[in-house]
Protein backbone atom coordinates (compact mmCIF):
# COMPACT_ATOMS: atom_id res chain seq x y z
CA UNK A 1 0.00 0.00 0.00
CA UNK A 2 1.24 3.24 -1.30
CA UNK A 3 -0.06 5.59 1.02
CA UNK A 4 0.58 9.20 1.39
CA UNK A 5 3.05 10.13 4.18
CA UNK A 6 2.93 12.71 6.21
CA UNK A 7 5.59 15.60 7.26
CA UNK A 8 7.31 12.81 9.53
CA UNK A 9 7.04 10.43 7.44
CA UNK A 10 4.51 7.95 8.79
CA UNK A 11 1.37 6.67 6.85
CA UNK A 12 -1.93 8.93 7.48
CA UNK A 13 -4.55 7.71 10.03
CA UNK A 14 -6.86 6.14 7.45
CA UNK A 15 -4.02 3.86 5.64
CA UNK A 16 -2.71 2.91 9.38
CA UNK A 17 -6.00 1.95 10.37
CA UNK A 18 -6.72 -0.36 7.12
CA UNK A 19 -3.09 -1.76 7.96
CA UNK A 20 -3.62 -3.09 11.25
CA UNK A 21 -6.99 -4.75 9.99
CA UNK A 22 -5.18 -6.22 7.13
CA UNK A 23 -2.79 -7.39 9.06
CA UNK A 24 -4.86 -8.85 11.45
CA UNK A 25 -7.13 -10.88 8.86
CA UNK A 26 -4.25 -12.17 7.51
CA UNK A 27 -3.22 -13.97 10.94
CA UNK A 28 -6.47 -15.33 11.07
CA UNK A 29 -5.89 -17.04 8.09
CA UNK A 30 -2.49 -18.47 8.62
CA UNK A 31 -2.45 -21.34 11.41
CA UNK A 32 -1.57 -20.54 14.46
CA UNK A 33 1.86 -21.65 15.87
CA UNK A 34 0.85 -22.50 19.25
CA UNK A 35 2.18 -26.19 20.08
CA UNK A 36 -0.03 -27.63 22.63
CA UNK A 37 2.77 -28.56 24.95
CA UNK A 38 1.55 -31.44 27.62
CA UNK A 39 -0.08 -33.01 24.25
CA UNK A 40 2.41 -32.04 21.73
CA UNK A 41 6.21 -33.37 22.49
CA UNK A 42 8.12 -29.46 22.35
CA UNK A 43 10.81 -29.51 19.72
CA UNK A 44 13.87 -29.13 21.89
CA UNK A 45 16.80 -27.67 20.10
CA UNK A 46 20.25 -29.88 19.83
CA UNK A 47 22.35 -29.67 22.91
CA UNK A 48 19.46 -28.72 25.01
CA UNK A 49 20.47 -28.11 29.15
CA UNK A 50 17.63 -29.66 30.50
CA UNK A 51 19.01 -31.24 33.38
CA UNK A 52 22.64 -32.90 34.24
CA UNK A 53 22.79 -36.66 34.54
CA UNK A 54 25.71 -39.00 36.28
CA UNK A 55 27.40 -41.68 34.91
CA UNK A 56 28.49 -43.22 38.01
CA UNK A 57 30.98 -45.52 37.22
CA UNK A 58 32.91 -42.87 35.32
CA UNK A 59 32.82 -40.77 38.52
CA UNK A 60 36.37 -40.91 40.43
CA UNK A 61 34.93 -38.72 43.62
CA UNK A 62 37.58 -35.91 42.50
CA UNK A 63 35.09 -33.47 43.56
CA UNK A 64 36.10 -31.13 40.04
CA UNK A 65 32.75 -30.53 39.98
CA UNK A 66 31.62 -29.82 43.11
CA UNK A 67 34.97 -27.22 43.72
CA UNK A 68 34.11 -25.81 40.37
CA UNK A 69 30.19 -25.01 40.58
CA UNK A 70 29.59 -21.54 40.96
CA UNK A 71 27.05 -21.64 43.56
CA UNK A 72 28.04 -25.11 45.36
CA UNK A 73 25.02 -27.05 44.53
CA UNK A 74 27.01 -30.47 43.90
CA UNK A 75 27.61 -32.81 47.35
CA UNK A 76 29.86 -35.49 47.15
CA UNK A 77 31.07 -38.05 49.80
CA UNK A 78 33.16 -41.14 49.53
CA UNK A 79 35.03 -42.99 50.92
CA UNK A 80 38.68 -44.98 50.29
CA UNK A 81 39.00 -48.73 49.84
CA UNK A 82 41.60 -50.68 49.84
CA UNK A 83 41.94 -53.26 47.32
CA UNK A 84 44.71 -56.10 48.65
CA UNK A 85 47.52 -57.13 46.21
CA UNK A 86 46.59 -59.75 43.62
CA UNK A 87 50.45 -60.73 43.69
CA UNK A 88 52.62 -62.44 46.66
CA UNK A 89 54.46 -58.87 47.78
CA UNK A 90 52.72 -56.77 45.61
CA UNK A 91 51.08 -53.35 47.02
CA UNK A 92 47.91 -53.00 48.35
CA UNK A 93 45.84 -50.54 46.31
CA UNK A 94 43.56 -48.12 47.35
CA UNK A 95 40.37 -46.78 45.44
CA UNK A 96 37.76 -43.97 45.82
CA UNK A 97 34.54 -45.34 46.32
CA UNK A 98 31.59 -42.75 45.48
CA UNK A 99 28.97 -43.24 48.54
CA UNK A 100 26.70 -40.18 47.22
CA UNK A 101 26.09 -37.86 44.68
CA UNK A 102 23.94 -35.03 44.37
CA UNK A 103 22.80 -32.50 42.80
CA UNK A 104 20.18 -29.90 44.22
CA UNK A 105 18.50 -28.25 41.13
CA UNK A 106 16.85 -25.57 43.28
CA UNK A 107 20.26 -24.15 43.29
CA UNK A 108 21.74 -25.18 39.70
CA UNK A 109 21.94 -22.52 37.68
CA UNK A 110 22.65 -24.67 34.68
CA UNK A 111 26.12 -23.24 33.69
CA UNK A 112 27.26 -26.56 32.86
CA UNK A 113 30.60 -25.92 33.98
CA UNK A 114 30.63 -29.38 35.91
CA UNK A 115 29.89 -30.90 32.57
CA UNK A 116 32.90 -29.22 31.29
CA UNK A 117 35.43 -29.40 33.77
CA UNK A 118 34.45 -33.63 34.48
CA UNK A 119 37.73 -35.05 33.08
CA UNK A 120 36.61 -38.48 33.56
CA UNK A 121 33.28 -38.23 31.17
CA UNK A 122 30.81 -38.42 34.21
CA UNK A 123 28.87 -35.84 34.00
CA UNK A 124 26.15 -34.98 31.01
CA UNK A 125 23.72 -32.74 29.65
CA UNK A 126 20.66 -34.13 29.15
CA UNK A 127 17.41 -32.78 27.46
CA UNK A 128 14.76 -34.25 30.07
CA UNK A 129 13.13 -31.08 31.69
CA UNK A 130 10.27 -32.62 33.00
CA UNK A 131 11.14 -32.70 36.48
CA UNK A 132 8.89 -30.29 38.51
CA UNK A 133 8.05 -30.63 42.50
CA UNK A 134 5.91 -29.28 44.59
CA UNK A 135 8.45 -28.75 47.11
CA UNK A 136 11.64 -26.52 47.30
CA UNK A 137 13.62 -29.28 48.40
CA UNK A 138 12.14 -32.05 46.65
CA UNK A 139 14.85 -30.78 43.67
CA UNK A 140 17.86 -32.15 45.50
CA UNK A 141 17.91 -35.49 43.20
CA UNK A 142 20.85 -38.55 44.38
CA UNK A 143 23.07 -40.36 42.26
CA UNK A 144 20.20 -43.18 41.71
CA UNK A 145 18.07 -40.07 40.44
CA UNK A 146 20.59 -38.48 38.17
CA UNK A 147 21.74 -42.07 37.01
CA UNK A 148 18.84 -42.60 35.67
CA UNK A 149 18.61 -39.63 33.61
CA UNK A 150 21.60 -41.30 31.42
CA UNK A 151 19.30 -43.02 29.32
CA UNK A 152 17.70 -39.50 27.94
CA UNK A 153 21.18 -38.04 26.86
CA UNK A 154 21.49 -38.03 23.02
CA UNK A 155 24.00 -39.45 21.59
CA UNK A 156 27.47 -37.00 21.01
CA UNK A 157 27.60 -35.16 17.60
CA UNK A 158 29.32 -36.55 14.73
CA UNK A 159 32.66 -35.01 14.26
CA UNK A 160 33.58 -32.96 11.71
CA UNK A 161 34.96 -34.44 8.62
CA UNK A 162 36.67 -31.60 7.47
CA UNK A 163 38.44 -31.37 10.73
CA UNK A 164 42.14 -32.02 11.64
CA UNK A 165 42.83 -35.20 13.09
CA UNK A 166 43.09 -35.15 17.02
CA UNK A 167 46.82 -34.43 18.00
CA UNK A 168 47.02 -38.64 19.34
CA UNK A 169 45.93 -39.67 16.03
CA UNK A 170 48.57 -37.55 14.48
CA UNK A 171 51.13 -38.40 16.74
CA UNK A 172 50.60 -41.76 15.73
CA UNK A 173 50.94 -41.38 12.37
CA UNK A 174 53.85 -39.41 12.32
CA UNK A 175 56.67 -40.97 10.12
CA UNK A 176 59.46 -42.12 12.09
CA UNK A 177 62.41 -40.25 12.28
CA UNK A 178 65.11 -41.16 9.98
CA UNK A 179 68.27 -42.55 11.70
CA UNK B 1 -51.08 -9.64 26.74
CA UNK B 2 -51.63 -12.51 29.47
CA UNK B 3 -49.74 -13.13 31.87
CA UNK B 4 -48.10 -15.99 31.06
CA UNK B 5 -47.31 -14.16 27.39
CA UNK B 6 -45.60 -11.69 30.10
CA UNK B 7 -43.49 -13.89 31.86
CA UNK B 8 -42.74 -15.95 28.70
CA UNK B 9 -41.40 -13.13 26.99
CA UNK B 10 -39.49 -11.87 30.28
CA UNK B 11 -37.88 -15.63 30.51
CA UNK B 12 -36.85 -15.27 26.76
CA UNK B 13 -35.63 -12.50 26.31
CA UNK B 14 -33.52 -12.46 29.89
CA UNK B 15 -32.20 -15.82 27.71
CA UNK B 16 -31.31 -13.95 25.05
CA UNK B 17 -29.39 -11.51 27.28
CA UNK B 18 -27.39 -14.27 28.98
CA UNK B 19 -26.60 -16.24 25.75
CA UNK B 20 -26.01 -13.68 23.36
CA UNK B 21 -23.11 -12.21 25.44
CA UNK B 22 -21.39 -15.10 25.93
CA UNK B 23 -21.53 -16.05 21.96
CA UNK B 24 -19.62 -12.66 21.89
CA UNK B 25 -17.27 -13.21 24.28
CA UNK B 26 -16.16 -16.83 23.07
CA UNK B 27 -16.05 -15.41 19.52
CA UNK B 28 -14.28 -12.63 21.19
CA UNK B 29 -11.54 -15.25 22.89
CA UNK B 30 -11.51 -17.30 19.48
CA UNK B 31 -10.98 -14.60 17.04
CA UNK B 32 -8.54 -12.39 18.53
CA UNK B 33 -6.70 -15.25 20.08
CA UNK B 34 -6.27 -16.35 16.38
CA UNK B 35 -5.56 -12.56 14.72
CA UNK B 36 -2.68 -12.68 17.54
CA UNK B 37 -1.21 -16.24 16.02
CA UNK B 38 -2.61 -17.68 19.40
CA UNK B 39 -5.35 -20.87 19.96
CA UNK B 40 -7.81 -19.21 22.84
CA UNK B 41 -9.43 -21.34 25.05
CA UNK B 42 -8.50 -25.00 24.32
CA UNK B 43 -10.18 -27.14 27.17
CA UNK B 44 -13.16 -25.77 29.52
CA UNK B 45 -15.99 -27.90 27.81
CA UNK B 46 -13.73 -30.42 26.01
CA UNK B 47 -14.38 -28.90 22.47
CA UNK B 48 -11.86 -25.73 21.35
CA UNK B 49 -12.93 -24.52 25.32
CA UNK B 50 -16.56 -23.68 24.14
CA UNK B 51 -17.77 -23.83 28.40
CA UNK B 52 -14.67 -20.69 28.95
CA UNK B 53 -16.43 -17.92 29.80
CA UNK B 54 -19.32 -20.84 31.90
CA UNK B 55 -16.05 -21.36 33.48
CA UNK B 56 -14.89 -17.74 34.22
CA UNK B 57 -19.18 -17.12 35.52
CA UNK B 58 -18.33 -20.04 38.08
CA UNK B 59 -14.93 -18.72 38.99
CA UNK B 60 -16.72 -15.32 39.44
CA UNK B 61 -19.25 -16.65 41.82
CA UNK B 62 -16.77 -18.41 44.22
CA UNK B 63 -14.83 -14.82 44.57
CA UNK B 64 -15.14 -13.03 47.53
CA UNK B 65 -17.25 -9.98 47.40
CA UNK B 66 -14.98 -7.12 48.62
CA UNK B 67 -16.62 -3.66 49.17
CA UNK B 68 -13.33 -1.22 50.44
CA UNK B 69 -14.03 0.34 53.61
CA UNK B 70 -13.49 4.24 52.53
CA UNK B 71 -16.24 3.29 49.08
CA UNK B 72 -19.76 4.51 49.61
CA UNK B 73 -21.10 0.95 50.39
CA UNK B 74 -24.61 0.94 48.95
CA UNK B 75 -23.93 3.09 45.40
CA UNK B 76 -20.81 0.55 45.24
CA UNK B 77 -23.30 -2.12 45.61
CA UNK B 78 -25.68 -0.83 43.12
CA UNK B 79 -23.39 0.55 40.22
CA UNK B 80 -23.14 -3.20 38.82
CA UNK B 81 -26.84 -3.50 38.35
CA UNK B 82 -26.93 0.19 37.08
CA UNK B 83 -24.67 -1.08 34.44
CA UNK B 84 -26.29 -4.32 33.53
CA UNK B 85 -30.23 -3.99 34.15
CA UNK B 86 -30.75 -0.79 30.97
CA UNK B 87 -28.99 -3.28 28.36
CA UNK B 88 -31.76 -6.03 29.21
CA UNK B 89 -34.47 -3.42 28.57
CA UNK B 90 -32.94 -2.44 25.45
CA UNK B 91 -32.56 -5.37 24.53
CA UNK B 92 -36.66 -6.23 24.80
CA UNK B 93 -37.43 -3.73 22.82
CA UNK B 94 -34.70 -4.63 19.81
CA UNK B 95 -36.66 -6.52 16.38
CA UNK B 96 -35.26 -9.48 15.68
CA UNK B 97 -38.16 -10.44 12.99
CA UNK B 98 -41.70 -8.61 11.89
CA UNK B 99 -43.57 -8.67 15.17
CA UNK B 100 -40.89 -10.24 16.83
CA UNK B 101 -39.24 -8.37 19.78
CA UNK B 102 -39.57 -8.80 23.41
CA UNK B 103 -41.53 -5.63 23.77
CA UNK B 104 -42.57 -3.46 21.18
CA UNK B 105 -43.50 0.02 22.22
CA UNK B 106 -44.47 3.16 19.90
CA UNK B 107 -40.78 4.81 20.46
CA UNK B 108 -38.22 2.24 20.99
CA UNK B 109 -35.68 3.83 19.29
CA UNK B 110 -35.92 6.81 21.79
CA UNK B 111 -35.94 4.17 24.60
CA UNK B 112 -33.09 2.14 23.46
CA UNK B 113 -31.01 5.31 23.15
CA UNK B 114 -32.03 6.03 26.87
CA UNK B 115 -31.50 2.81 28.55
CA UNK B 116 -27.43 2.93 26.87
CA UNK B 117 -27.50 6.28 28.27
CA UNK B 118 -28.32 5.17 31.43
CA UNK B 119 -25.82 2.19 31.48
CA UNK B 120 -23.42 4.33 30.76
CA UNK B 121 -24.06 5.96 34.13
CA UNK B 122 -23.24 2.52 36.08
CA UNK B 123 -19.20 3.00 35.18
CA UNK B 124 -19.44 6.85 36.82
CA UNK B 125 -21.25 5.70 39.42
CA UNK B 126 -18.88 2.77 40.22
CA UNK B 127 -15.75 5.20 39.86
CA UNK B 128 -17.33 7.65 42.08
CA UNK B 129 -18.39 5.02 45.23
CA UNK B 130 -15.13 3.67 44.66
CA UNK B 131 -13.16 5.90 46.45
CA UNK B 132 -9.88 5.22 44.53
CA UNK B 133 -7.98 7.63 42.50
CA UNK B 134 -7.85 5.24 39.91
CA UNK B 135 -11.67 4.60 40.04
CA UNK B 136 -11.94 8.09 40.18
CA UNK B 137 -10.09 9.00 37.15
CA UNK B 138 -11.45 6.82 34.94
CA UNK B 139 -14.66 7.85 36.30
CA UNK B 140 -13.97 11.16 34.90
CA UNK B 141 -12.73 10.38 31.71
CA UNK B 142 -15.68 8.06 31.34
CA UNK B 143 -17.68 10.76 31.75
CA UNK B 144 -16.37 12.96 29.41
CA UNK B 145 -16.35 10.28 26.62
CA UNK B 146 -20.10 9.87 27.13
CA UNK B 147 -21.22 13.53 26.84
CA UNK B 148 -18.91 13.79 23.76
CA UNK B 149 -20.11 10.64 22.19
CA UNK B 150 -23.94 10.74 22.90
CA UNK B 151 -24.45 13.42 20.75
CA UNK B 152 -23.46 11.74 17.91
CA UNK B 153 -25.09 8.55 18.61
CA UNK B 154 -28.60 10.84 18.71
CA UNK B 155 -27.90 12.80 15.50
CA UNK B 156 -27.11 9.04 13.75
CA UNK B 157 -30.54 7.42 15.17
CA UNK B 158 -32.64 10.71 14.61
CA UNK B 159 -31.31 11.01 10.66
CA UNK B 160 -32.70 7.20 10.38
CA UNK B 161 -36.00 7.43 12.56
CA UNK B 162 -36.44 10.46 9.83
CA UNK B 163 -35.69 8.22 7.00
CA UNK B 164 -38.23 5.89 8.11
CA UNK B 165 -40.17 8.08 9.35
CA UNK B 166 -40.59 6.68 12.87
CA UNK B 167 -39.86 6.63 16.35
CA UNK B 168 -40.40 2.41 16.31
CA UNK B 169 -37.63 0.15 15.40
CA UNK B 170 -39.92 -2.87 13.96
CA UNK B 171 -41.12 -0.18 11.79
CA UNK B 172 -38.19 1.82 10.77
CA UNK B 173 -36.62 -1.55 9.75
CA UNK B 174 -40.05 -2.73 7.51
CA UNK B 175 -39.42 0.38 5.71
CA UNK B 176 -35.61 -0.15 5.22
CA UNK B 177 -34.78 0.12 1.84
CA UNK B 178 -31.66 -1.15 -0.02
CA UNK B 179 -30.17 2.23 -1.16
CA UNK B 180 -30.30 3.06 2.65
CA UNK B 181 -26.89 1.17 2.38
CA UNK B 182 -25.43 4.16 0.84
CA UNK B 183 -27.77 7.18 1.35
CA UNK B 184 -27.38 6.63 5.52
CA UNK B 185 -23.70 5.49 5.61
CA UNK B 186 -21.97 8.35 6.96
CA UNK B 187 -24.69 8.10 10.04
CA UNK B 188 -23.96 4.26 9.98
CA UNK B 189 -20.13 5.09 10.66
CA UNK B 190 -20.59 7.96 13.33
CA UNK B 191 -23.09 5.28 15.52
CA UNK B 192 -20.66 2.79 14.85
CA UNK B 193 -17.79 4.61 16.09
CA UNK B 194 -19.62 6.21 18.75
CA UNK B 195 -21.36 3.51 20.15
CA UNK B 196 -18.05 1.50 20.44
CA UNK B 197 -16.95 4.66 22.05
CA UNK B 198 -19.73 4.81 24.61
CA UNK B 199 -19.22 0.88 25.29
CA UNK B 200 -15.74 2.23 26.52
CA UNK B 201 -14.43 -0.73 24.15
CA UNK B 202 -11.23 -0.51 22.81
CA UNK B 203 -9.89 1.60 20.66
CA UNK B 204 -11.96 3.81 23.13
CA UNK B 205 -11.00 2.23 26.11
CA UNK B 206 -9.34 5.42 27.78
CA UNK B 207 -11.56 5.07 31.26
CA UNK B 208 -10.30 1.68 32.21
CA UNK B 209 -6.79 1.78 30.56
CA UNK B 210 -5.27 -0.80 32.01
CA UNK B 211 -1.31 0.60 31.66
CA UNK B 212 -2.71 3.85 33.50
CA UNK B 213 -5.51 3.11 35.14
CA UNK B 214 -4.94 -0.25 36.84
CA UNK B 215 -9.11 -1.08 35.53
CA UNK B 216 -10.29 1.99 35.57
CA UNK B 217 -14.04 2.73 37.63
CA UNK B 218 -13.76 -1.33 38.29
CA UNK B 219 -10.64 -1.19 39.96
CA UNK B 220 -12.24 -2.27 43.44
CA UNK B 221 -14.75 -4.72 42.32
CA UNK B 222 -14.66 -8.57 42.53
CA UNK B 223 -16.27 -11.51 41.85
CA UNK B 224 -19.64 -11.42 40.87
CA UNK B 225 -20.38 -8.05 40.82
CA UNK B 226 -16.93 -7.24 38.33
CA UNK B 227 -18.23 -10.02 36.42
CA UNK B 228 -21.77 -7.83 35.97
CA UNK B 229 -19.28 -5.05 34.61
CA UNK B 230 -18.18 -7.50 32.11
CA UNK B 231 -21.55 -9.06 31.17
CA UNK B 232 -22.82 -5.51 30.80
CA UNK B 233 -19.93 -4.70 28.15
CA UNK B 234 -20.64 -7.80 26.06
CA UNK B 235 -24.24 -6.99 26.51
CA UNK B 236 -23.64 -3.47 24.95
CA UNK B 237 -22.11 -5.13 22.10
CA UNK B 238 -24.96 -7.58 21.53
CA UNK B 239 -27.32 -4.49 21.54
CA UNK B 240 -25.44 -2.11 19.71
CA UNK B 241 -24.71 -4.76 16.96
CA UNK B 242 -28.72 -5.71 16.80
CA UNK B 243 -29.59 -1.96 16.59
CA UNK B 244 -27.36 -1.12 13.71
CA UNK B 245 -28.43 -4.55 12.15
CA UNK B 246 -32.18 -3.89 12.34
CA UNK B 247 -31.35 0.21 11.50
CA UNK B 248 -28.70 0.43 8.93
CA UNK B 249 -28.52 -3.05 7.42
CA UNK B 250 -32.09 -3.51 6.88
CA UNK B 251 -32.60 -6.45 10.10
CA UNK B 252 -34.84 -9.36 8.45
CA UNK B 253 -34.86 -8.03 4.76
CA UNK B 254 -33.01 -10.71 2.66
CA UNK B 255 -33.80 -14.06 0.94
CA UNK B 256 -36.83 -16.08 2.37
CA UNK B 257 -37.26 -13.11 4.95
CA UNK B 258 -40.74 -14.74 5.30
CA UNK B 259 -39.40 -17.45 6.92
CA UNK B 260 -35.76 -16.63 8.23
CA UNK B 261 -35.76 -13.17 8.86
CA UNK B 262 -34.81 -13.66 12.78
CA UNK B 263 -31.94 -15.68 10.96
CA UNK B 264 -30.87 -12.44 9.04
CA UNK B 265 -31.03 -10.42 11.89
CA UNK B 266 -29.00 -12.47 13.70
CA UNK B 267 -26.37 -12.81 11.12
CA UNK B 268 -26.35 -9.33 10.52
CA UNK B 269 -25.72 -8.69 14.06
CA UNK B 270 -23.24 -11.42 14.45
CA UNK B 271 -21.32 -9.86 11.76
CA UNK B 272 -21.40 -6.33 13.58
CA UNK B 273 -19.76 -7.80 16.52
CA UNK B 274 -16.84 -9.34 14.59
CA UNK B 275 -16.39 -5.59 13.28
CA UNK B 276 -16.22 -4.73 17.06
CA UNK B 277 -13.96 -7.14 17.65
CA UNK B 278 -11.96 -6.76 14.62
CA UNK B 279 -11.43 -3.02 16.05
CA UNK B 280 -10.64 -4.06 19.45
CA UNK B 281 -7.52 -6.21 18.04
CA UNK B 282 -6.40 -4.19 15.35
CA UNK B 283 -6.41 -0.94 16.55
CA UNK B 284 -4.36 0.97 19.38
CA UNK B 285 -6.11 3.08 22.00
CA UNK B 286 -6.74 6.62 21.42
CA UNK B 287 -5.73 9.29 23.52
CA UNK B 288 -8.45 11.29 25.82
CA UNK B 289 -7.35 14.50 23.65
CA UNK B 290 -7.56 12.13 20.48
CA UNK B 291 -11.26 11.12 21.63
CA UNK B 292 -12.17 14.40 21.93
CA UNK B 293 -11.48 15.99 18.19
CA UNK B 294 -12.54 12.63 17.28
CA UNK B 295 -16.05 13.25 18.86
CA UNK B 296 -16.35 16.96 17.89
CA UNK B 297 -14.23 17.87 15.02
CA UNK B 298 -15.54 14.44 13.12
CA UNK B 299 -18.44 12.54 14.62
CA UNK B 300 -20.91 15.45 14.97
CA UNK B 301 -20.03 17.29 11.62
CA UNK B 302 -20.96 14.49 9.92
CA UNK B 303 -23.87 13.76 11.39
CA UNK B 304 -25.25 16.98 11.09
CA UNK B 305 -24.56 16.26 7.49
CA UNK B 306 -25.94 13.06 7.45
CA UNK B 307 -29.12 14.50 9.56
CA UNK B 308 -29.14 17.24 6.75
CA UNK B 309 -28.98 14.70 3.97
CA UNK B 310 -31.52 12.64 5.39
CA UNK B 311 -33.81 15.39 5.34
CA UNK B 312 -33.26 16.02 1.98
CA UNK B 313 -33.88 12.95 0.83
CA UNK B 314 -37.24 13.05 2.56
CA UNK B 315 -38.33 16.02 1.53
CA UNK B 316 -37.24 15.07 -1.99
CA UNK B 317 -39.21 11.41 -1.38
CA UNK B 318 -35.90 8.88 -1.80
Amino acid sequence: MSAPKDKRGRDGILPGLLKGMATTAKSVMRPTHTAEYPHAEPTLPPRSRGVIALLEENCTSCMLCARECPDWCIYIDSHKETIPATTEGGRDRQRNVLDRFAIDFSLCMYCGICVEVCPFDALFWSPQFEYAEYDLRDLLHEKDRLGEWMATVPPPPALNESAADPAEVTAANRPERGR
Amino acid sequence: MTLVEVALRAVSVLAAFLVLPLLVGQTEHKLMAHMQGRLGPMYAGGFHGWAQLVADGAKFVQKEDIVPAAADKRLFRLAPAIALIPYLVALAVVPIAPGVAGLDVPASAILVLVATGVGALGTLIAGWASANKYALIGALRAAAQLISYELPIVLAVASVCLAGGSLSLPTITERWQPHWLLWQLPGAIVFLVAAVAELQRPPFDTPVADAELVMGPWTEYTGLRFAFFLLAEYAGIVVLSLLFAALWLGGWHGPFSEHLGWVWTLLKGFAVAILVIWMRVAWPRVRADQLQRLAWLWLVPLALLQLALTGVGVVMGW
